[in-house]
């Protein structure tokens, strides 16, 4: 079997001479259209779980809530659009509180080894902790759902952007220093013309790391907080046992996460003229 | 500052050039020699890097400082510059001391140093900016605009430094050291990254620049031609540690020069000779206490 199928796929790539792009394009259908066979099949002949949907059902429900986002039959029966925005609002909110402290202090740190090596033992011990670990805290601190998940968010974006921040504060090239000191720039007019856009890239790029881990972070949040959001549609969906839902939702925070993702690759393209990180 | 320095015969400058002085110049990098350092092995000796330097340099003159590599030509142009403080000993401008860094000293760095998220013109406004700050935006502008048509750049005004070759960041890099109307301007290596046609190119620009602007201009180089082309004085220095001046050579070729013409000069291949043999020396005991100090730390 192998025999006569390597011929025939190796054929048409020799007579069109396709490039690498398109080479990749149909391995990439080849590996899908796999999958989906396989799944197809297993659920089929119940190769897998009784739960476990067939592929076909599972795209014709994921087409179902994909064609209609924005229905809204009350708290537990909205459109997944409606799901998307909630955990969205929240993400970006409790992103922008945590970058919110993250930057000035990163600036801070930065510029003073004093204050440096002071909240560097905070940081150390804090950095490394799953944000869900605040969240007892967060509820008992603030007695409030909603604004416990935007806290754990706020906490989850602190650590990439704070140490990014102070990184790039304290690794500006020492001839764009050597310029302004030549010129006898201000300390304040150095900071905001040349330290801070020289740390952009850095700063972007931890920002772009924080909103990848708040994205992660709000699924599981929002399972534990509940209420509302796509963390809790996952969770609604599993007490439903309705599994189609729940790989669309997978695939919908998938795509939202990609797409926060390459906003904040555009951003750093944008601030780093040609400068390599 | 303006009146503190010299007064000048009748040249074409743009601002009063000064008198700089450099007495009895030291620099020490001292070594770690605390009990930590010791206990662990990580002592280090002091490092003599220039010793008891002495330099007049007279107004609007054009020197030109050459050495063998490791030689402390940049430690010097950076005290000078007022980046770094020597051990000992005082540089003065126009009989006044100085400590620290300031706008009547143009530098212009090897590595350009141009900020990548400005354009050109930012770059140069910048600096403009920085000095003049009560000046109208128009104002500095429009000086900015008249020091991009000095170094030639007219047309690239908005473009951003990683959008220029090598040779034009560096026209950007002499046009902002001379935008703030320096009374020096300081120079390191300001070709060495440059290929050689570009650096060729450049020199002849530097050249007929300081035709229109007869600056004090102190020029670091590794370089044999590009110091006999520009330079009234060449400083020749020995190798370091302990660096101190060799000997120092007029260059008495009439000017404007041109790089084609310049060997025609009588005094040009004597000139050229001295300078070759005084660098192959000291480059050559530079390698060879490289060796011996390799092989002793080896034995």
């Amino acid at each position: 079997m192998n025999n006569s199928a390597i011929p025939v796929a190796a054929m048409p790539a020799k007579k069109f001479n396709l490039n690498t792009n398109q080479k990749a394009f149909l391995l990439f259908l080849l590996i899908l259209g796999m999958v989906l066979l396989v799944w197809e099949v297993g659920a089929r002949m119940g190769w897998f779980s009784q739960l476990m949907p067939s592929a076909s059902a599972t795209l014709k429900d994921f087409w179902w809530w994909i064609s209609n986002p924005f229905f809204d039959y009350g708290p537990n029966d909205r459109g997944i659009g409606w799901l998307l925005l909630t955990s969205l609002r929240r993400v970006l909110l409790g992103f922008a509180i945590g970058s919110a402290i993250a930057i000035p202090l990163g600036i801070l740190i930065g510029l003073s080894e004093v204050v440096s090596r002071a909240v560097d033992p905070f940081i150390q011990i804090l950095k490394p902790v799953s944000p869900l670990a605040w969240l007892p805290l967060g509820l008992g601190l603030l007695k409030n759902s909603e604004s416990t998940a935007l806290f754990v968010i706020a906490i989850t974006s602190i650590w990439p952007t704070l140490i990014n921040t102070k990184f790039g504060v304290s690794h500006v090239d020492q001839s764009y220093l050597d310029v302004t000191r030549t010129l006898g720039a201000s300390r304040w007019r150095t900071l905001t013309k040349v330290i801070l856009p020289a740390a952009a890239p850095y700063i972007v790029s931890g920002l772009r790391i924080s909103i990848g881990i708040a994205w992660l972070v709000i699924v599981a949040a929002e399972i534990l907080v509940g209420g509302s959001g796509i963390g809790y549609f996952v969770w609604n969906e599993w007490n439903n046992l309705k599994i189609t839902s729940i790989i669309t939702a997978i695939l919908v925070i998938g795509v939202m996460g990609l797409l926060l993702d390459r906003l904040f690759g555009l951003l750093q393209t944008w601030v780093s003229f040609g400068q390599r990180l | 500052m303006i009146t503190s320095a010299i007064s000048l015969s009748g040249t074409a400058t743009m601002s009063a050039s000064a008198h700089l002085s450099i007495h009895q110049v030291s620099k020490v990098y001292f070594g770690k020699r605390d009990w930590l350092s010791r206990a662990t092995r990580k002592a280090t000796l002091d490092y003599v890097a220039l010793e008891d330097i002495n330099l007049e340099i007279e107004p609007n003159t054009f020197v030109s400082i050459i050495g063998p590599s490791g030689c402390g030509k940049s430690t010097l142009l950076n005290i000078i510059a007022g980046l770094s403080q020597p051990t000992t000993g005082t540089v003065m401008i126009g009989g006044v001391p100085i400590s620290s860094p300031g706008p009547d000293r143009g530098v212009v760095f090897q590595n350009y140093a141009l900020m990548p998220w400005m354009t050109v013109l930012e770059n140069i406004r910048f600096a403009i900016a920085t000095v003049h700050p009560k000046l109208s935006a128009a104002r500095q502008t429009a000086i900015a605009q008249e020091y991009i048509e000095l170094v030639g750049l007219r047309g690239a005004e908005q473009r951003h430094p990683h959008e220029l070759s090598g040779g034009m960041k560096q026209r950007v890099g002499i046009a902002r050291a001379l935008a703030i109307d320096p009374q020096i301007l300081l120079m390191d290596e300001p070709f060495g990254a440059l290929d050689a046609l570009t650096r060729g190119f450049l020199q002849d620009e530097v050249e007929r620049i300081w035709e229109q602007q007869r600056k004090t201009v102190i020029l670091i180089t590794h370089s044999i031609e590009e110091a006999l082309l520009l330079s009234d004085k060449i400083v020749m220095m020995t190798r370091g540690p302990e660096a101190k001046i060799a000997k120092i050579l007029d260059v008495p070729f009439p000017r404007p020069r041109h790089r084609e013409s310049l060997d025609q000069h009588p005094a040009y291949h004597s000139l050229k000779a001295e300078m070759e043999l005084h660098l192959s020396r000291e480059t050559r005991a530079v390698e060879e206490s490289r060796i011996r100090r390799t092989v002793a730390v080896e034995s």
